[in-house]
């Protein structure tokens, strides 16, 4: 199982089931594709979030029906700074893609996918309290994890790891 | 102490409801875990799980530790899985290293990963029958666990905590009399899930507590992310090890217990039959069990032997170079997940090409299962939440984190 180079290229990747689907319905969603280690990852476009979800949800051939996880890594200090990351699943044909969205630093906002998958409500949450990042559309954006009161988002790179004494 | 106002608040809707307060302490939530219940009655009309009292950050604890220091980390997320949170740690960073690991190691991990398995839901039956009204199946259930304890502790030195996984390997070859000592157990076993179903599967009483309540269909849950016998309890055929197999699962053969009503009872049912798939896997691993090496041939990356320390100079260097500055992964990023006892258990693992991981994030099949707790308690009674709770087996470690 040796480590082979990343596969960046779209036309190269195009027939992956997810790739296809969404390169069919706006090429403009697309932004870059990694394939590595047996995994595939596709950066989306920020408003086209919500959208490509549904899609990939309902795409009669190869529906990605299951929404497994959704996180963020913080890249700071280089923007954009963070990445907002969505594991999806299909339960019908056993396969997983992994969508990502880059964010920018400053007030980070991004669609909330709770109308396409209600159990995004507390992955998003989770998010929102150890990040920072705000979901519209999000029906109860609350800290999920932290006290309410809590001040700062602790996963960020810049909030150290024994917290403010 | 303003961070310890009680919140979320749930303010009751209609002038005929009130507003019940269940947990964190409460002996059913298994653990701290806080629902809110608005109550008509008898009748639940909304219900709101509050979470977070047992968050330890172990997310950002990882980041500041090398790669092989986050594996005791990752048994205190959901201590009743510990070996499976080694598993899915292991597996990830090894697919980001590339390692390829040998036969004899894997089979080991999957040997142990059932016996956890059967470890977890032993506790899950007992603790469940427990909140249920049934006394005696706790007793019966924690005999059996202590068994699987002292195999564990027989392997790794440790009960509960085992860490006994390393990233290309397993710490140590199990001593002398293991095999017996596991093939005992697998052959007194099944009889005694026999003694468990004695007691409650035709029970009617324990038919009425679980038949049609806490109901969800497919659909509910696959929305609400559910996953493991949660998911499959509906009837929705996906087990990850069968599926999308890891760890050599490919070589078992074992059947995936299937729901149909998707209510506590299928769940139950779900369990069961995986106690008994569960002994079965473990027999096939005695015995075809592999010989061979048990860590990878990869110096750089596994701790040498003490024999080779003490006589050769390079594995000397290694073990110093390992310990004190860990081991650069290449740069990337892995999604790994494995069934746990509770569902999908995944790690996410980034790397930015140094000895410490970037981020490690853990998917917590609990956390989405909890989710469905509203779904299926809201229009049902009081007592029957306490059935559902227990029915999604949750344990508030790995929710919490």
């Amino acid at each position: 199982m040796a480590l082979t180079p990343p596969i960046t290229d779209i036309e190269e990747l195009k027939s992956h089931p997810a790739l296809a689907r969404l390169l069919e319905w706006s090429s403009a969603a697309v932004k870059e594709v990694k394939f590595d280690r047996d995994e595939m990852s596709i950066v989306i476009d920020r408003p086209a979030i919500r959208e490509a979800c549904a899609l990939l949800r309902d795409n009669p051939s190869f529906p990605f029906n299951y929404l497994s996880d959704i996180t963020c890594v913080d890249w700071s200090p280089s923007e954009p700074r963070f990445e907002v990351i969505y594991h999806l699943l299909s339960i019908p044909k056993k396969e997983r893609v992994r969508l990502k969205v880059r964010l920018e630093g400053t007030s980070p906002v991004i669609e909330s996918v709770t109308s396409v998958w209600p159990g995004a409500n507390y992955f998003e949450r989770e998010v929102f309290d150890l990040f920072g990042i705000r979901f519209t559309g999000h029906p109860y954006l609350r800290r999920l994890l932290m006290p309410e009161d809590w001040e700062g988002h602790p996963l960020r790179k810049d909030y150290p790891v024994e917290g403010y004494r | 102490m303003a961070h310890l106002t009680p919140t979320p608040v749930l303010e009751p809707a209609q002038d005929r409801t009130m507003i019940l307060n269940m947990g964190p302490q409460h002996p059913s939530t298994h653990g701290v875990l806080r629902v809110l219940l608005e109550i008509d009655g008898e009748n639940i009309v909304r219900i709101m799980p509050d979470i977070g009292f047992l968050h330890t950050g172990i997310e950002k604890t990882c980041e500041a530790k090398f790669y092989q220091q986050v594996v005791p980390l990752t048994d205190r997320i959901d201590y009743l899985c510990p070996l499976t949170n080694n598993l899915c740690y292991v597996l990830a960073v090894e697919k980001l290293l590339g390692l390829e690991i040998p036969p004899k190691a894997q089979w080991l991990r999957v040997l142990l990963n059932e016996l956890t398995r059967i470890n977890s839901h032993l506790v899950w039956l007992g603790t469940h029958a427990l909140d249920i009204g049934a006394m005696t199946v706790f007793l019966y259930c924690f005999r059996e666990r202590e068994d699987i304890l002292r195999i564990f502790e027989m392997v790794s030195g440790q009960r509960m905590m085992t860490s006994y996984f390393r990233i290309g390997g397993i710490a140590l070859e199990p001593p002398l009399g293991f095999f017996d000592r596991v093939r005992d157990f697998a052959s007194r076993f099944p009889s005694k899930v026999d003694e468990y179903e004695n007691l409650l599967t035709g029970n009617p009483i324990w038919g009425m507590r679980t038949k049609g309540v806490a109901r969800i269909t497919a659909e509910d849950a696959i929305a609400l992310g559910a996953s493991g016998p949660t998911l499959r309890g509906s009837g929705i055929d996906i087990d990850l090890r069968r599926d999308m197999p890891y760890s050599g699962y490919e070589n078992f053969e074992f059947k995936v217990p299937l729901g149909k009503e998707g209510d506590v009872f299928d769940r139950y049912m779900c369990r069961v039959q995986e106690l008994r798939e569960s002994i079965g896997i473990v027999q096939q691993a005695l015995d075809g069990m592999p010989a061979g090496p048990i860590k990878a041939d990869s110096p750089k990356v596994v701790l040498p032997d003490r024999e080779k320390m003490k006589t050769q100079m390079e594995a000397l260097i290694y073990h110093f170079k390992i310990i004190t500055e860990g081991f650069s992964v290449p740069a990337g990023e892995v999604y790994q997940a494995v069934e746990s006892p509770r569902g999908e258990m995944g790690y996410y693992v980034v790397s930015d090409g140094t000895a410490k991981p970037y981020r490690v994030h853990m998917r917590a099949a609990c956390l989405a299962n909890l989710q469905t707790l509203p779904k299926m308690c809201e229009g049902g009674l009081i007592a029957d939440v306490v059935a559902a709770i227990g029915s999604i087996d949750i344990v508030l470690g790995e929710i919490d984190r």
